[in-house]
């Protein structure tokens, strides 16, 4: 066992990264739920994103545009998820895994030319001397542009959420559907634009895996981000804040398991393994024990004349 | 209503016709546990599939399912291409075994082949490839090349196939390069790209300059392009995109002949379960081309011993070589037996850490 091969600031900064792709599709599909919807197609709305940033990003030789794409296909997909559940009011689990299983078919047929394409690199954000400030410059302030929108997210969604009336109404949607339409809110609409939403950041986290974090297209690469993602939701109490926390838990806790790994420590393989899903579930889990509950009418499908 | 009668009759129709061709036409199915664009393991596997059709057109008809989890589902998988008129089902990933054995009861008619596996039925045969032998030669540039001494290697699981091929490439390396040292991660899965490619970016952290993997896809190479001076080797496919560097020589599984054989014998009424471990002689495992960036010196011995174990003058598993523990595995000039080897869960004295049990 040698831990001194364990670079602490190499470790941490690529916590940040690891955690990125859960925490983008986590934050938009807690803005889903928490408007009353429950879409389990994350992992189909990221692979699609996955495949469409890997796309947009080749042919136009930037990755920015390729996140703009990913953002688009994820939210197109979710527009099939949209018609589902809003107009034919069809079942939501139902949908949303339908969702999932049409995603992986679509992304698979849409990447048939991409395998083994190498796709432009996106550099990392230039922040000047924050970047040369010892430990903290090299953990913080020296990654890629999408690790620090992802954190703006959580931000804005939680403030959104909590200080504007748009948030107010979009609880209040997720809340109690009926009373939201008694007082004049447009449920379908505010719901249809929850999940456009939450597709969008999907399809990003799915892209932050195929063009930074592997970078390269091969069918199924996100291999049950999305089901984290999802759950990740669930164990954080529908809070922003908590889902960033166990984003960097999981994230952090995969890297440094495979670091202690690589180091030989004592400590048997199959333990270090499960150890990100379990510390992400206990810690998540004590926190929620402050009676947070879920939103009221997650899950119920929303006709005007009930 | 129209719609729904004219759909029933098409579906009536549609069975009616599969069902009289059923009678000519040999079904092979396939079982899958990666995409069949995972670039590698699967990947190969369904090349073969596509090489049965083309050597039968219309006498065989092949039916496939992709990304099929090891446990239950994959029995779920079985009965149903089972239950759908297979003659021949291929199982082609280590963690199907026990589900293909209970299959296997349930339909005595239909055969079943399993690949890695070692238990056997009267309608269950097993086969896989000698990657071990491809693993020596791989030990023997990694030994060769690298500069820090320290190769890393990612684990999909440990099982025998996976520790023998461990144990192969350090036999090689060590014979080499005496200061050689591995840096093994198990990464619980055979295909999880992110994971794939993090796992590499570990071990180049901690200072390794070469990257053998044995998991499905090509994330490690990209991962060991990223970071520039690392070599990496294909692993079950070509991977030949990722030539000449990172990847300079790789691991081909070529199991065509093997799948024609047995749809042969399935076809011909021949067919008896059968163990089969065929190697670099028989021309199941395949050596990619070693790239330009190898010295040609060190080219030159590799092929060296990829003859002399095609030829059978060279065993990878040749004494004397001892146990993990220190105990005495094999004496001077012994080679080790195909039960050993089957089941091999010992490490090579001068490999760090345990095999998970």
């Amino acid at each position: 066992m040698d831990l001194s091969v364990i670079n602490p600031i190499l470790l941490l900064a690529a916590l940040m990264s690891a955690a990125t792709p859960i925490l983008l599709a986590a934050t938009g599909e807690l803005v889903v739920e928490r408007a009353g919807v429950l879409n389990l197609g994350v992992e189909g709305m990221m692979i699609v994103g996955a495949i469409a940033g890997f796309i947009v990003a080749v042919n136009t030789g930037s990755p920015a545009m390729g996140f703009i794409g990913a953002a688009a296909g994820g939210a197109i997909l979710s527009l099939l998820f949209v018609f589902l559940t809003q107009v034919a009011l069809a079942n939501q689990v139902a949908s949303g895994l339908g969702l999932t299983l049409f995603g992986l078919g679509l992304s698979a047929l849409m990447g048939q030319s991409y395998v083994g394409v190498k796709p432009p690199r996106m550099g990392d954000l230039d922040l000047g001397p924050l970047s040369d400030i010892p430990v903290l410059g090299p953990i913080l302030f020296s990654h890629d542009a999408m690790v620090y929108i992802g954190l703006l997210m959580v931000a804005c969604v939680w403030a959104t959420l909590k200080y504007t009336r748009a948030g107010l109404v979009l609880r209040a949607v997720g809340e109690n559907h009926d009373a939201a339409h008694a007082l004049g809110y447009k449920v379908k609409r505010i719901r249809a634009l929850a999940i456009l939403f939450g597709g969008a950041c999907a399809g990003m986290g799915g892209a932050y895996i195929s063009l930074i974090r592997v970078p390269q297209w091969t069918e199924g690469m996100t291999a049950g981000v999305g089901w984290i993602a999802l759950a990740l939701v669930v164990f954080a109490s529908w809070k922003p804040w908590r889902v960033l926390l166990g984003a960097y838990l999981f994230g952090g806790i995969t890297q440094l398991q495979l670091n202690l790994q690589g180091a030989g420590v004592a400590i048997p393989v199959e333990y270090l393994a499960m150890s990100p899903y379990i510390v992400t579930i206990i810690v998540l889990v004590t926190l929620s024990a402050d009676k947070s509950r879920a939103p009221g009418s997650l899950g119920r499908i929303f006709h005007a004349s009930h | 209503m129209t719609f729904t009668k004219l759909m029933a009759t098409a579906a009536l129709t549609l069975g009616l016709a599969t069902g009289a061709f059923a009678q000519e036409k040999t079904k092979v199915g396939f079982v899958y546990v990666g995409p069949v664009g995972d670039g590698g393991w699967t990947y190969e596997h369904n090349q073969a599939r596509l090489a049965l059709e083309e050597e039968f057109g219309d006498q065989v008809e092949t039916v496939f399912v992709e990304s099929v989890a090891e446990g239950p589902d994959s029995e779920r998988v079985m009965t149903q291409m089972a239950l759908d008129g297979a003659d021949l089902i291929f199982t082609t990933s280590f963690g199907y075994m026990d589900p293909t054995i209970n299959v296997a009861a349930k339909f005595p008619d239909v055969k079943f082949e399993h690949a890695t596996g070692y238990k056997r039925a009267d309608n269950v045969s097993t086969y896989s490839a000698r990657f071990y032998e491809g693993r020596a030669i791989q030990g023997h540039i990694a030994g060769s090349m690298t500069e820090s001494n320290i190769i890393g290697y990612i684990g999909s699981f440990p099982i025998p196939e996976v520790i023998r091929g461990i144990n192969s490439a350090y036999i090689h390396a060590k014979k080499v390069n005496p200061d050689v040292e591995f840096k093994i991660i198990w990464a619980y899965t055979w295909f999880d790209p992110a994971k794939e490619a993090d796992a590499a970016k570990v071990l180049i952290e901690q200072g390794a300059d070469v990257i053998l993997q044995h998991t499905d896809s090509t994330a490690p190479q990209a991962a060991a392009q990223e970071a520039g001076d690392v070599i990496t080797f294909g692993q079950a496919s070509d991977m030949i995109q990722y030539a000449p560097m990172p990847r300079v020589s790789s691991i081909i599984d070529d199991w065509a002949p093997y799948y024609i054989a047995r749809t042969k014998a399935v076809m011909d009424g021949t067919w008896t379960s059968t163990d089969t471990w065929d190697g670099i002689g028989p021309g199941m495992v395949g050596i990619g081309e070693i790239s330009d960036a190898v010295p040609a010196e060190v080219k030159a011995e590799a092929l060296a011993m990829k003859d002399a174990i095609a030829s059978g003058e060279y065993h990878p598993f040749t004494g004397p070589l001892k146990k993990q523990d220190g105990s005495d595995w094999l004496a001077e000039g012994e080679t080790a037996d195909d039960g050993t080897l089957a089941g091999m869960n010992f490490y090579i004295e001068g490999l760090t850490g345990e095999i998970p049990q």
